[in-house]
């Protein structure tokens, strides 16, 4: 999840075109559209849990997947590029119970950079 | 001990809502001394549990509630969204109603019951904190009475419920993380030492009593 952040200053919130933007593209139709998807599965998380962007070996494609408390995606047999956590702790101190407003948030920050590199390795 | 119920800040809800919000049993500062502070019990009651309120109401609105069903049996009978939001307005309603200002400290019927199940009052509260402490993620603990008319501590995940296992539950604590952020950031122990010193004996000895009760006149 640190990994997955960075400040504005250091290109957070900036995807460059490249490989995965097209992915996102071709998957979601767009960054915008992908990021509404996204949100609305990760809100809709009950409790405790993550939102995950992972690359599927099997479909050789992205996908969008939600997980309960820490149970890790990579057990799922699919690899991990962002996770967002939705753990009350992660939120509550800015947001309360306003989750969708954390969510909307938090894409400012995004180390598109950290997830391009993950895409790349899991992708060669 | 006088309880006084007090309206709630939260915009009254229109007369078709079938679902309504119980009023807390105390003023929202009632439990500052025992560690819950209003803040605490302002996001919680009215963000969260008037939120489940809200959102079941706008489910049946929608048609997807099964008409006629008490909250009680939604929690027995209904799945996914429904039972979540049913049991969590349950749930939350039930930990007001386990927490006082003051109470006498747990005794009489309830007091014995303790003993017989877990050997002693202290044994009790260590299994309570223990289960509470370490259960992951959202959930509750709940204290509850089986057919067999035997005390039984368990723990669950998000909006779980005794109810679901043909228990009557007699006690709770919420331990999803709002219940105890404000007040105590990631601590959940401190939270739930304090909770304990706060628990509402004398209204869980009268839902263990109305409990023998109501499984005796069903056998």
């Amino acid at each position: 999840f640190w990994t997955n952040l960075a400040p504005i200053t250091c290109g957070g919130g900036e995807l460059q075109s490249g490989a995965l933007s097209k992915a996102i593209d071709n998957k979601f139709g767009s960054l915008a559209k992908f990021q509404e998807i996204f949100n609305a599965k990760t809100a809709a998380v009950q409790g405790s849990g993550w939102g995950w962007l992972v690359y599927c070996p099997q479909d050789k494609g992205i996908k969008i997947m939600t997980m309960p408390n820490q149970d890790p995606v990579g057990s799922l047999g699919v690899v991990p590029l962002l996770g967002i956590d939705v753990w009350e702790h992660a939120y509550y101190l800015k947001y309360e119970n306003r989750r969708p407003e954390y969510l909307q948030e938090i894409w400012k920050v995004v180390n598109w950079k950290n997830v391009e590199q993950r895409y790349a390795e899991a992708t060669k | 001990r006088n309880p006084k119920i007090v309206q709630s800040s939260v915009k009254p809800m229109s007369a078709k809502n079938r679902f309504t919000l119980q009023p807390l049993p105390y003023p929202k500062d009632a439990l500052e001394q025992g560690g819950i502070s209003r803040e605490t019990v302002s996001y919680h009651y009215d963000k969260h549990h008037a939120g489940y309120v809200r959102k079941l109401n706008a489910a049946d609105e929608a048609g997807k509630v099964p008409k006629n069903a008490s909250l009680e049996q939604l929690i027995i009978n209904a799945d996914g969204a429904v039972f979540n939001l049913a049991a969590q307005i349950y749930n939350h309603t039930f930990y007001w109603e386990s927490m006082a200002a003051s109470s006498k400290g747990c005794q009489g019927s309830i007091a014995k019951a303790i003993q017989l199940q877990f050997s002693t009052y202290s044994d009790f509260i260590a299994a309570f904190k223990q289960k509470a402490t370490t259960h992951f993620g959202s959930g509750w603990v709940w204290l509850s009475l089986n057919k067999q008319l035997q005390l039984v501590l368990s723990d669950g995940h998000d909006a779980c419920n005794p109810l679901r296992d043909r228990m009557i539950p007699l006690l709770c604590i919420d331990v999803w993380e709002h219940a105890y952020y404000v007040d105590y950031r990631n601590d959940r122990a401190a939270y739930i030492d304090n909770f304990v010193l706060l628990i509402n004996w004398e209204r869980v000895q009268q839902r263990y009593e109305n409990a023998i009760k109501s499984f005796k006149s069903n056998l």
